[in-house]
């Protein structure tokens, strides 16, 4: 089937401003959205810039807005984006050339909330620290997180607030405040707690609408404020 | 993010200077678990550099799905020299069975290290690292299967790169994210000493000179030289084809595993955990034709044994509507198991297919998976010269772009995990002893010229063809003649045609001339070092006449241990551009050669 793609083109190497570029592609029906972008990209104009790697969902590259919501171009088939697609960068986030946004301020949210376990205890026997199936339940959901930044740059209030750390760094606060080895809770907590952290979150659910893996984040976040109140940080 | 001079366009200017302890090139599982044993070994103040052309968290580690294997027996009985046994057995006895011991016997305290670092390991009832059934992986020598297998649901990979990735954050290791390694500095030639590498920040179309004592290569595979891959898009073998470039040998490339289950058509995996978890295979009459061709193991033989088994299916008409595919039934593991064990297996079902696991069969076809083969090193991820032994200095190599031997002619299921966990930490910990007071060796300014040289080529060329359509056509022909079966006329076709290929890519045309995340020139860069792996691939295969592992000629079906029982050494003349093969004995210290059979 034929496919209009719709892109919004930026350079700022050659383009004053962004503006819409039309592409006429050759596509099956299960074609993903970023074998349009490839098809035009290898055989029509070279310039086309994008981030991708695994192609499959899991590496969390090639996250941008399509037809009007935050989507991985790998996961979205023709099928269901229909005849004509629109494509175009993520919003809240500087763009650097086409589909490709300056993602370093995300990474430094990420960075703030300690994303790593703490605790250099280990077992005198040498072993592995137990951990009960229900107690590893509690990060389940929030360990999958591949940090593509769809939550993130949906997020209204992270639009207008830049210092906000924005959902992709809770879940990620979340991933550790909830596993029962961490030592650092109170740590986290406390970055958590500060103006820029997870107050600001007005319940919107664009974040769990946009997530490629379906996790569940205001949930998340509801359980990051919890667990503030209940160490009693203020 | 600093921006480009618009004056820039089409010119690259002369390099920047980085000098760091150390610097490790990709930022996969091999790269950061070294950067990590480097940091921790050195102190907080030594420099060490991860770079990498995608942001660390994008690295293929990410995908491995199943998960990775250490005789733990937390769940039944095991022991690693079992564990041992069985991947000298899975790589047909190509492997170094003195490599293959270190591994199997640091499996076990490595993945308790991983615990202890973080990695959210499922758990059995008593809350220890629950195990569950791979391929290949046995009882006691090839009773039956063990629960041998730690896993993190049906993303193991992408645990283990994010607990790795966020210890490194932890220990302040520094990461030099999308830059693109295009060359090493060996100032006296391909003997060594290393001195850094030449890289390109994609953001800028900037040179780097990076210059440390030590460089590890841990850049990963090269399985977009085929058609059907499971590889990502981003692993077209750099690691491997610059040293190649530079005369230094890549080990037994020939042999390239094919994993059975491939989506069809996609390409990307259906974790062979769904057959561990109970899934099987079936052809067109509904037959579970793995019995047939491993009576005890069934779907759970090694994956040469089991792509093999499906080609056969195919090739006799016994696909599903005579078609080149088979099916994978799952059906009856239940909802618990798909949607908890295997989540995102079952989600990758549901969207690409639009099948439902537990009640629709899933068409699967074998896709080239994993590189045996790589950058020749020792136990502690050293690169050799030669295949006498010769150690480059400087050089390390560890994970899928290394050839240690480990696997031999077949990996098995789980191991590439558990290599580049045991290697890249063996050899971060052996950099950070040869580091010493040693003075710097010199720059290689000729490499650091040529680099520039080639680049500000591709950027003025107006005339030539795309790197796709050259790429497009390697792969075919790759998948079509150098694939799970071969014959000397196929090999020898294949080639010839990679050599037009090269031919053909000496002129290549890049639309965007522009300095700012040039993407266009990357791809023309990465088509070069597919190119070069796809020589060594198919110059290595031509030569060994027999069938061994994941290297299966139909016109010599049988293993021959008296003439090819030896590592092959593929090295190219970087003057006259011939490719000169020699070999080097199988290191053979416990398990005698015999048939092999599941």
């Amino acid at each position: 089937m034929e496919i209009t793609l719709r892109i919004r083109r930026y350079n700022p190497e050659a383009d004053e401003a962004p503006h819409w570029e039309q592409y006429t592609v050759e596509a099956e029906p299960t074609d993903r959205v970023l074998d349009l972008l490839h098809q035009v990209k290898w055989y029509q104009d070279g310039t086309l810039t994008f981030r991708r790697s695994c192609a499959h969902g899991v590496c969390g590259s090639d996250s941008m807005l399509i037809n009007g919501r935050n989507r991985l171009a790998c996961e979205f088939l023709v099928k269901d984006a229909g005849p004509t697609v629109t494509v175009e960068a993520m919003r809240g986030m500087a763009v650097v050339k086409d589909l490709l946004v300056d993602m370093d301020p995300f990474w430094d949210k990420y960075r703030q909330v300690m994303p790593f376990l703490v605790n250099d205890m280990v077992p005198i026997d040498g072993k592995e620290r137990r951990q009960s199936p229900e107690d590893r339940d509690r990060y389940e959901d929030t360990s999958r997180c591949i940090l593509c930044a769809a939550c993130t740059t949906s997020c209204p209030v992270f639009w207008t607030d830049e210092d906000y750390v924005g959902p992709a760094a809770i879940v990620n606060a979340h991933r550790f405040i909830t596993d029962t080895r961490d030592s650092a809770t109170e740590e986290r907590l406390q970055i958590m707690a500060d103006a820029d952290g997870v107050w600001r979150c007005r319940t919107v659910f664009n974040c769990v609408e946009a997530c490629p893996r379906g996790i569940n984040i205001t949930r998340a976040i509801l359980e990051v404020t919890q667990e503030i109140g209940r160490a009693s940080i203020s | 993010m600093t921006l480009v001079d618009p004056a820039r366009r089409g010119s690259i200017p002369s390099s920047r200077v980085v000098e760091l302890d150390a610097i490790v090139v990709g930022a996969g599982g091999a790269g950061l678990y070294a950067a990590l044993e480097l940091k921790q070994a050195l102190g907080p103040k030594a420099r060490i550099g991860v770079i990498s052309k995608l942001h660390p968290t994008r690295s293929h580690t990410g995908a491995a799905q199943g998960g990775v294997c250490a005789a733990l027996g937390n769940t039944e009985e095991d022991h690693w020299e079992w564990h041992w046994f069985d991947t000298v057995k899975g790589g047909d006895y190509l492997v170094d069975q003195d490599a293959a011991e270190v591994m199997c016997h640091d499996a076990v305290e490595t993945i308790i290290n991983l615990e202890h670092l973080g990695l959210p390991f499922n758990r059995t009832p008593e809350g220890m690292i629950d195990q569950r059934r791979f391929g290949g992986h046995t009882r006691n020598e090839g009773e039956g299967p063990v629960r041998r297998s730690c896993f993190a649901a049906d993303r193991t990979g992408h645990a283990i790169l994010q607990t790795l990735y966020q210890q490194c954050i932890r220990r302040e290791v520094t990461f030099f994210d999308e830059y693109q390694v295009l060359d090493l500095a060996l100032p006296d030639g391909p003997g060594g000493p290393v001195s850094g590498v030449v890289a390109l920040r994609i953001a800028t179309t900037e040179l780097y000179s990076f210059r440390a004592k030590a460089v590890l290569f841990a850049t990963g595979g090269y399985g977009k030289i085929f058609k059907v891959t499971s590889n990502a898009h981003t692993l077209t073998g750099d690691g491997m084809a610059i040293p190649y470039r530079r005369g230094l040998p890549l080990e037994d490339m020939e042999f390239f595993q094919f994993h059975p289950t491939g989506m069809y058509r996609l390409g990307f995996l259906l974790s062979e955990a769904m057959r561990g978890e109970g899934g099987f295979l079936v052809n067109d009459s509904g037959e579970r034709f793995m019995e047939r061709y491993a009576p005890t193991m069934k779907d759970l033989a090694s994956r040469d044994v089991v792509s093999r088994s499906i080609y056969l299916e195919i090739a006799e008409g016994r696909g599903i509507g005579g078609k080149d595919f088979v099916h994978l039934d799952v059906r009856h593991l239940g909802a618990e198991v798909l949607n908890k064990k295997l989540p995102d297996m079952s989600g990758f079902i549901r969207t690409y297919f639009g099948l439902e696991p537990l009640t629709d069969l899933v068409p699967i076809q074998p896709t080239a998976h994993y590189a045996m083969g790589g950058i020749p090193t020792d136990i502690d991820g050293r690169a050799l010269a030669d295949a006498s032994g010769t150690v480059v200095p400087g050089l390390y190599a560890a994970g899928e772009v290394a050839c240690v031997s480990v696997h031999g002619a077949n990996r098995l299921g789980t191991n590439s995990l558990l290599d580049i966990l045991v290697f890249g930490r063996r050899a971060g910990l052996r950099m950070a002893d040869d580091l010493g007071a040693a003075p710097l060796p010199q720059p290689d300014i000729a490499a650091e010229d040529g680099v520039q040289a080639s680049l500000s080529a591709l950027l003025r060329t107006t005339e030539g063809e795309r790197p796709a359509v050259i790429r497009t056509e390697l792969q075919e022909v790759m998948f079509a003649k150098c694939g799970v079966y071969r014959t000397h006329q196929l090999l020898v076709e294949c080639r010839d045609e990679v050599s037009q290929l090269r031919e053909r890519a000496r002129t290549l045309l890049v639309d965007d001339k522009g300095c700012r995340y040039n993407t266009d020139l990357g791809d023309a860069l990465e088509l070069g070092f597919l190119l070069d792996c796809a020589e060594a691939t198919v110059v290595s295969a031509l030569a060994r006449t027999e069938s061994r592992g994941g290297h299966a000629r139909e016109d010599f079906p049988d293993r021959d241990d008296v003439s090819w029982l030896k590592h092959t050494f593929a090295s190219r003349d970087s003057g006259t551009g011939t490719v000169s093969l020699s070999y080097k004995p199988v290191t053979i210290t416990k398990f005698q050669p015999k048939a092999r059979t599941y």
